[in-house]
C-alpha cells in the first residue's frame, strides 16, 4: 500500500461518520425541524451496533442494529416536538444528554471487550490496482453506503415529488398543510431517517473506525455534523465536500505533525474547522442560493389548528 | 456496587458529567471523599486506574469511608464548578485526578478551609491542598530501551495529549532510554490536543505508521492507538493500565499507575487527623509505577528491559543524568549531574534528538 493510498483510506474513514450523520439532519432540517440530538442518536447507534456485533459475532447485524437504535432515539425526540409539540433545541439537547448517559449505562458491560470489525470488502483482481484499487474496491461497506447514501439523498430532494413535499414542509409548513399535505407525518418520516443515519454513523464509529466500545466515543463528532449541515447551506454535495474537506484536513495535519514542520499543534487542531467554515462559507457566499436553500420553518413547532 | 446516575449537567463544551454515588451514609462520622475524572472510569487507561485506586480505597477502608466521582469533567470554568460541588456535597477529601484542574482546586480550596484537596500532577500547593504526582517517566524511560532494541526502522512514534511538562517528561525520557541502546534513534510526535477521542487516536496512530515507524507509544488514554498497532502488526505500549487485552500480541509493556495505596494512605490520614499538605513525586521505588508484564519480546530485551527497571528502582539510574543536551545543542546537565525535581515538574523543553518542535 502506498503512503497515498493509506492516506486517502484514513480520510475517508474518518470522513464517512460525519458525511452519513450530516446527510441525515440535512433531511430532518429540510422538512423544518431542526434536531439537535445528532450527538446522542450516534454514540445510541455505536452502542448498540458494537452490542449487537458482539453478541452475535455479525457485524452486520451491529449495523442493523444501530440503525434501528438510533431511529427509536429520534422516535422520542420526534414523540416530543411533533406530537406534543416542545421546543426543539431543548429537546435536542436533551437527547444528546440521554444519549451519552444512557450509552455509558447499556455500555457498561462491554467496555474492554475485542470488537467485532466489519471488514473491508476485497474483489480479486480489482482491490490489487496499483494507486486506485484499495481507494476505490477495497474499502469498508459502510463507506459505499455513505456515498450511495448521498447520491439518494441528492435525487430524493431535487428530483422527486416526495422531496419536493418534504422541502414544501420545510419551507412554510402552514402552507403545505393548508395544501393538504400530512406535515406532522413528513416530519416524523424526516426525523425517522436522521435518528436512522446517525445510528449508522454511530455503528461506523465502533465497527470499522475503532472497534471497541468507550463512553463517549463520539467525541463531538456529532455536531461537527450539525455544522457541516449549516454551513453546507443544506446541500448534499456540499456536505459531502465538507465532510472530506474536514478529514482530509485532519488527517493531513497529522501527517504534517509527524513529519514535524513545527507549527503549533494547537493550531494544526483547529485547522480543520477553520478550513471546512471558511471553504463552505466560501462557496455558499451566493445569498439568494442561500436564502432558497434554507427550510424557513426550521426549528419551529407546527401546531395544526382544527 | 450500586450505581446512580443522579444528574446531568451541561458542560461548556458539551461535555458531560454524570455523577455516581456509591453507598449510603449511616455513621456520621463516615469520611466523604469525591474524586473528579476527567474521562470516563471505562477509558481503560488514566481514569480507570483512578477509578481503580478508588475502589481500592473503599474495599480497604470499608465502612470508614463513602465515595463520590465525577467523570468527563473537562478542565476549566466546569472543573472548578464540579469541584465546588463535590465540596458542598460534604466531601471532606477530594482527589483531582488532572493536570487541567490545578488552578481550578485552588481556587475552591480558598472557599473550603475544612476540606482536604488533592491534585494529581500539578505543582501548586496549599494549606489544604497536595499535590501527588508519579514519575511515569521512570517507566517510559524503561519502554525507550525496549523501542530502540525491538524496532527495526529505528523511528518510533509518539502520541502526545498536550504539551505540558508531564507528557514532555515522558517524551524525554523516552528518547533518553532509547538512546543509551540506540545514539541515532528517532521519535516522531503528534500532538492530539486532547485526552480521549478514540477516533482522532487512531487517527494519529495510522499517521505515524504509514510514515514509517515500527513502535507507537502514547500519552492519551484510550485503547485506540494499540488496536491500530495490532491491525497493523507492529508493537506498542500500553498507557496508564495494561492494555494487553487489547493487543495480545502488540503489547510490549504498558505503565500501569497504582494510585490506591496512596489513596488509602491519605483518607487514613484525614480520618485519625494527622493529614498535612504536602507534595510528593513517587515513582518505582514506592510502588507507584508498575510495570505490566514485558511480553512479545526476545528474552535478551526482557532481560534489559528488567534489569533497567531494578535499576531505577534501586536509585542506581535516574533517568535524566547528565552529560545531557536540550534539543537546541545547549547543555543541560553536566556529567553526573541529575535534574532536580523542580525542573522535572516543570520541564518544557526538548532534550537533543527529538524530532519535533515543542509547541508552547
Amino acid at each position: 500500500m502506498t503512503m497515498f493510498e493509506a492516506i486517502v483510506l484514513t480520510i475517508a474513514t474518518a470522513a464517512t461518520p460525519l458525511l452519513i450523520a450530516a446527510l441525515g439532519e440535512l433531511i430532518v432540517e429540510r422538512s423544518g425541524v431542526l434536531n439537535l440530538g445528532v450527538e446522542g442518536m450516534m454514540i445510541m447507534g455505536a452502542v448498540s451496533g458494537f452490542a449487537a456485533a458482539q453478541m452475535t459475532g455479525s457485524a452486520w447485524l451491529g449495523l442493523v442494529a444501530a440503525v434501528l437504535a438510533g431511529a427509536a432515539f429520534s422516535l422520542l425526540f420526534g414523540f416530543l416536538t411533533l406530537t406534543l409539540a416542545t421546543n426543539q433545541v431543548a429537546t435536542g439537547l436533551a437527547l444528546t444528554l440521554l444519549g451519552l448517559g444512557a450509552s455509558a449505562m447499556i455500555g457498561e458491560s462491554f467496555v474492554g471487550l475485542p470488537g467485532v470489525r466489519m471488514e473491508s470488502i476485497y474483489i480479486q483482481g480489482l482491490t490489487d490496482f496499483p494507486y486506485i484499487g484499495k481507494i476505490l474496491f477495497g474499502q469498508d461497506p459502510i463507506f459505499y453506503l455513505s456515498i450511495l447514501l448521498t447520491i439518494g439523498v441528492a435525487w430524493f430532494l431535487f428530483k422527486t415529488r416526495a422531496g419536493l413535499t418534504l422541502r414544501s414542509v420545510g419551507d412554510n409548513h402552514a402552507s403545505a398543510h393548508a395544501l393538504g399535505v400530512p406535515v406532522i407525518r413528513i416530519r416524523y418520516l424526516a426525523v425517522l431517517f436522521g435518528g436512522a443515519c446517525a445510528g449508522l454513523a454511530g455503528a461506523q464509529l465502533s465497527l470499522v473506525y475503532v472497534p471497541q466500545w468507550v463512553e463517549n466515543m463520539s467525541s463531538g463528532r456529532g455536531w461537527i455534523a450539525l455544522a457541516l449541515v449549516v454551513f453546507a447551506s443544506w446541500r448534499p454535495w456540499r456536505i459531502l465536500a465538507g465532510a472530506y474537506l474536514f478529514g482530509a484536513v485532519t488527517i493531513g495535519q497529522l501527517h504534517a505533525q509527524a513529519l514535524g514542520i513545527g507549527v503549533p499543534s494547537q493550531l494544526m487542531s483547529a485547522l480543520p474547522y477553520l478550513a471546512t467554515i471558511i471553504v463552505l462559507v466560501l462557496i455558499s457566499r451566493n445569498k439568494r442560493l442561500t436564502l432558497i436553500n434554507t427550510p424557513t420553518s426550521l426549528g419551529k413547532a407546527f401546531v395544526p389548528d382544527r | 456496587m450500586k450505581k446512580m446516575i443522579m444528574g446531568l449537567a451541561v458542560a461548556a463544551t458539551l461535555g458531560v458529567t454524570s455523577i455516581a454515588a456509591t453507598g449510603i451514609a449511616f455513621a456520621a462520622e463516615k469520611l466523604k471523599v469525591g474524586f473528579i475524572y476527567i474521562g470516563p472510569p471505562g477509558d481503560f487507561g488514566w481514569t480507570y486506574q483512578h477509578d481503580q485506586g478508588r475502589k481500592e480505597m473503599e474495599k480497604v477502608l470499608g465502612d470508614q469511608v463513602e465515595t463520590t466521582f465525577l467523570e468527563s469533567v473537562p478542565e476549566g470554568a466546569d472543573a472548578e464548578r464540579s469541584i465546588e460541588r463535590l465540596a458542598r456535597a460534604g466531601n471532606k477529601l477530594i482527589f483531582t485526578t488532572s493536570f487541567g484542574y490545578m488552578d481550578s482546586t485552588i481556587k475552591v480550596a480558598q472557599k473550603f478551609p475544612n476540606v482536604k484537596f488533592e491534585h494529581a500532577t500539578g505543582y501548586k500547593t496549599a494549606e489544604n491542598v497536595s499535590v501527588y504526582n508519579s514519575r511515569f517517566y521512570e517507566g517510559r524511560y524503561v519502554q525507550g530501551v525496549i523501542a530502540a532494541k525491538m524496532s527495526k526502522a529505528g523511528v518510533a512514534g509518539y502520541i502526545g495529549s498536550f504539551p505540558i511538562p508531564e507528557v514532555v517528561q515522558g517524551i524525554n525520557a523516552f528518547m533518553l532510554g532509547a538512546q543509551s541502546v540506540n545514539p541515532d534513534f528517532k521519535v516522531k510526535v503528534i500532538w492530539a490536543n486532547s485526552w480521549f477521542d478514540p477516533g482522532k487516536e487512531a487517527d494519529a496512530a495510522k499517521a505515524l505508521v504509514d510514515q514509517g515507524v515500527d513502535i507507537i507509544t502514547q500519552h492519551t488514554d484510550s485503547t485506540a492507538p494499540m488496536q491500530v498497532a495490532s491491525e497493523r502488526k507492529i508493537k506498542a505500549f500500553g498507557q496508564a493500565s495494561d492494555m494487553i487485552k487489547f493487543g495480545p500480541e502488540t503489547q510490549l509493556t504498558s505503565i500501569v499507575d497504582n494510585w490506591g495505596p496512596y489513596y488509602i494512605e491519605r483518607a487514613k490520614a484525614v480520618i485519625d487527623g494527622s493529614w498535612k499538605s504536602h507534595n510528593v513525586f513517587e515513582g518505582m521505588k514506592e510502588g507507584l509505577v508498575v510495570m505490566a508484564p514485558y511480553t512479545n519480546m526476545p528474552d535478551d530485551v526482557k532481560k534489559l528491559a528488567e534489569e533497567t527497571q531494578a535499576k531505577i528502582t534501586s536509585g542506581e539510574l535516574k533517568p535524566f543524568t547528565g552529560p545531557l543536551k536540550k534539543q537546541d545543542g545547549s547543555e543541560w546537565l553536566k556529567a553526573g549531574e541529575t535534574a532536580d525535581d523542580k525542573t522535572i515538574l516543570s520541564m518544557n523543553f526538548y532534550v537533543a534528538g527529538v524530532d519535533d518542535k515543542l509547541p508552547n
